[in-house]
C-alpha cells in the first residue's frame, strides 16, 4: 500500500486568487526517497504542508480531493495526530529550536507524549547518534553552528520515530560541505532505518543521485513524476526552469555531438567521470 | 570603490569575527565572497552600507569612511539586500515595499511608478503587485527585496546570498542582470555558498574562514583547488569534479565552464581516434 496518496488535489489558500495546487495525483510507496522540485511558487511548499494537516487545518482555506498519509485521511486527523507518522523540517533550523539544550530539543516532543524516562533517554541517545550529534547534547542550540542545528531538527523529528520525513529545502542555509553531510544524514535514515523521505529541492546537482523518484511541479500542477533517470534524461523538463544537474546536462550535450559514453544518464558528476573514462580510457 | 583596511569587528558578546580583513574593490567590478557558515562574509559586507562599524581598522566608501557618515546617506549608492528577506520587507503590498525607499529618497510620484513597474517586471513580480509580500514563497520574497533595493538603482550592490531558494531561471535571470550592471559599471559583491552560481558567473573570488581572508583569485583557479575549498566548506563545482576525476585522460583540471569541458573532452576523443 501506498504511503502517500493524493486523489485530484486541489488548494486555494484562504483570499488567494487562485488555487495553489491544481488536481495533484502522486503515490509514494513506503522507504522511497523522494525528490519534488520546481520552479519557485510551483506549489512545493504547499503540497508539504498538506502531508501533516497544516493544510487544511491550520492554513485553512478550500482544499479538495483526497489525502492519505500513512494509512490516515489527512481530512480527518489534526496535526498533533498525523505528526506521530509525519515529521517536518524547515528551511531555518533556527525556527525551530527553542530548548536551552540540544537533548532537551530533541526530548521536547517525546515529553509531551508523556512517555517513560528511560525510553525517552533511549530514544534522544538514539536520534542523537543517528546524525552524529551525541557529541553536541549538552550545548544549547543557539552556540552551534547551522549545519549543526539544522541536524538537532532533524534529530528532534526523528526522535518521534515517525514513518516519513519531509524537509523543505533543509540545507539552503549551510555551506556546501554542510549541506552534504545533511543530505548524507538523511540518505543513510533512508536506506537503514527505512524511512520514507520526501525532500524539497531547487538544487539538483547536489541532491539528484540520492533519489528514487522525482516530482517535478509547476504552476501548482505535477508536470513529471517517475524516475529520475527518466526525467532528466528529457529535454522538456529544462523548458520549465528546473536546473538538472551539470554532470547530466554535459552528458546530454556530449551525446548529442555523437560521442559514445555509454547508455545509463549520470546524475552525479562521479558517475559521468566514470563513463568518461571508460569511453575515452586505454583499456 | 571600496577600501576596507584591516577591519576587526567585535559583537557585543564579545566574538571576534573579523580578524583583520583588508580588500580594496574597485568600481565596476564584480566580486563573489565565499567561505563556511559564520566564517564573518555577512559581517564583512555589512560594513559597506555603515550597518556596522570596525571595532578598529577602517572601511572607506567612496573616499568617505562609514564612521563620518550616515547609512542613510550610504544608502543611495550602496544598495543591500538581506540574506533573510523577511528582515527587510514589511510594507503590505509588493508594489508598497518597492516604492517605499524611492519615495524617500524623494523621487516624484511619476517617477516612483515607472521604476515600480519596470522593477516588478525585471524579477517577474508583476502579477503580484497588489499582494502581501508575506503571501508569497520563500523565492519571491526574496525577489521582492531585491526588486525594492534595485528600483533606486544604487551605484554598488551587495547581494547575500542572492541565489537561495530560487529556481534554474531564475538564478539565471540574476545572472544575467548583475552581466548587465557591470556593462553599467555597476558595483556588484554577492556573498554566497552557490558554487554552481559563482561557476557560470565567472567573479573575481575572495575566500574567508574564521574572519580571515584566506584565499583570493579569479573563480577559474579558486574553484578548481581542492585543498583551500575544502578547508573553508565548499565542495568543488560538478564540471571541476569531473575534471579532477579526468585526470589519467591527460585533462586539464582547472576547468568550471560545460562548453569548454565539452571542447575538451570532444577533443580527447579526436586524439584517441587519430592514435
Amino acid at each position: 500500500m501506498a504511503i502517500i496518496e493524493t486523489k485530484n488535489l486541489t488548494y486555494t489558500y484562504p483570499g488567494a486568487a487562485k488555487p495553489s495546487l491544481v488536481d495533484v495525483s502522486i503515490k509514494v510507496e513506503k522507504g522511497e526517497f523522494v525528490l519534488i522540485t520546481g520552479p519557485s511558487g510551483c506549489g512545493k511548499t504547499t503540497l508539504c504542508r498538506c502531508f501533516n494537516g497544516l493544510i487544511p487545518h491550520f492554513y485553512q482555506g478550500e482544499l479538495k480531493g483526497e489525502i492519505t498519509v500513512a494509512g490516515e485521511d489527512v481530512l480527518e486527523h489534526h496535526t498533533y495526530e498525523m505528526a506521530k507518522h509525519v515529521g517536518l523540517v524547515f528551511q531555518n533550523p533556527e525556527n525551530q529550536l527553542f530548548a536551552l539544550s540540544v537533548e532537551k530539543d530533541v526530548a521536547f516532543g517525546l515529553e509531551n507524549e508523556g512517555i517513560p524516562r528511560e525510553e525517552i533517554r533511549k530514544k534522544v541517545d538514539w536520534a542523537l547518534n543517528q546524525t552524529d550529534i551525541y557529541s553536541l547534547r549538552e550545548r544549547s542550540p543557539h552556540e552551534i553552528s547551522g549545519g549543526q542545528q539544522q541536524r538537532v531538527a532533524i534529530a528532534a523529528v526523528l526522535a518521534m520515530g515517525p514513518e516519513i520525513i519531509v524537509l523543505d529545502e533543509p540545507t539552503s542555509f549551510l555551506d556546501p560541505l554542510s549541506a552534504e553531510k545533511i543530505f548524507d544524514v538523511i540518505y543513510d535514515l533512508n536506506r537503514t532505518q527505512g524511512i520514507t523521505v520526501i525532500l524539497v529541492e531547487h538544487r539538483l546537482d547536489l541532491t539528484a543521485k540520492y533519489a528514487s523518484h522525482l516530482i517535478i511541479m509547476d504552476e501548482g500542477r505535477v508536470r513529471f513524476e517517475g524516475n529520475p533517470r527518466e526525467i532528466l534524461s528529457s529535454q522538456e523538463t529544462r523548458l520549465i526552469g528546473v536546473g538538472i544537474p551539470k554532470a547530466t546536462l554535459l552528458y546530454q550535450m556530449l551525446k548529442k555531438d555523437g560521442l559514445n559514453v555509454g547508455d545509463t544518464t549520470p546524475l552525479s558528476s562521479e558517475e559521468l567521470a566514470d563513463e568518461l573514462l571508460e569511453a575515452l580510457g586505454n583499456q | 570603490m571600496i577600501e576596507a583596511r584591516d577591519v576587526h569587528y567585535r559583537y557585543a558578546n564579545k566574538v571576534e569575527a573579523l580578524k583583520g580583513v583588508s580588500l580594496t574593490i574597485k568600481d565596476g567590478e564584480f566580486l563573489a565572497i565565499m567561505g563556511q557558515n559564520g566564517a564573518g562574509k555577512s559581517t564583512f559586507v555589512k560594513h559597506f552600507n555603515g550597518l556596522l562599524k570596525p571595532t578598529s581598522g577602517t572601511v572607506c566608501v567612496d573616499g568617505v569612511e562609514t564612521t563620518k557618515t550616515s547609512v542613510a546617506a550610504l544608502a543611495r549608492n550602496v544598495g543591500f539586500v538581506f540574506q533573510n528577506p523577511d528582515h527587510q520587507l514589511f510594507s503590505e503590498t509588493v508594489e508598497e515595499e518597492i516604492a517605499f525607499g524611492l519615495k524617500n529618497f524623494g523621487f516624484g510620484a511619476d517617477v516612483v511608478e515607472k521604476r515600480v513597474t519596470w522593477a516588478l517586471e525585471l524579477l517577474s513580480l508583476t502579477q503580484y503587485r497588489k499582494t502581501s509580500p508575506f503571501l508569497l514563497s520563500g523565492g519571491e520574497r526574496k525577489r521582492v527585496a531585491l526588486a525594492s533595493v534595485l528600483a533606486w538603482d544604487p551605484q554598488m550592490l551587495i547581494l547575500d546570498e542572492p541565489t537561495i531558494g530560487q529556481d534554474h531561471e531564475q538564478k539565471d535571470k540574476l545572472r544575467q542582470f548583475i552581466m548587465q550592471m557591470q556593462t553599467q559599471g555597476k558595483t556588484v559583491v554577492i556573498v554566497t555558498h552557490d558554487v554552481e552560481f559563482v561557476a557560470e558567473c565567472n567573479p573575481r573570488v575572495v575566500l574567508m574562514s574564521e574572519g580571515k581572508i584566506v584565499a583570493e583569485g579569479v573563480g577559474k583557479e579558486i574553484l578548481t583547488n581542492p585543498k583551500i575549498l575544502t578547508e573553508s566548506s565548499i565542495v568543488l563545482p560538478q564540471i571541476a569534479q569531473i575534471f579532477t576525476k579526468l585526470s589519467p585522460l591527460g585533462l586539464p583540471k582547472d576547468v568550471i565552464d560545460i562548453y569548454e569541458a565539452e571542447k575538451l573532452i570532444l577533443n580527447a576523443e579526436e586524439n584517441k581516434r587519430q592514435q
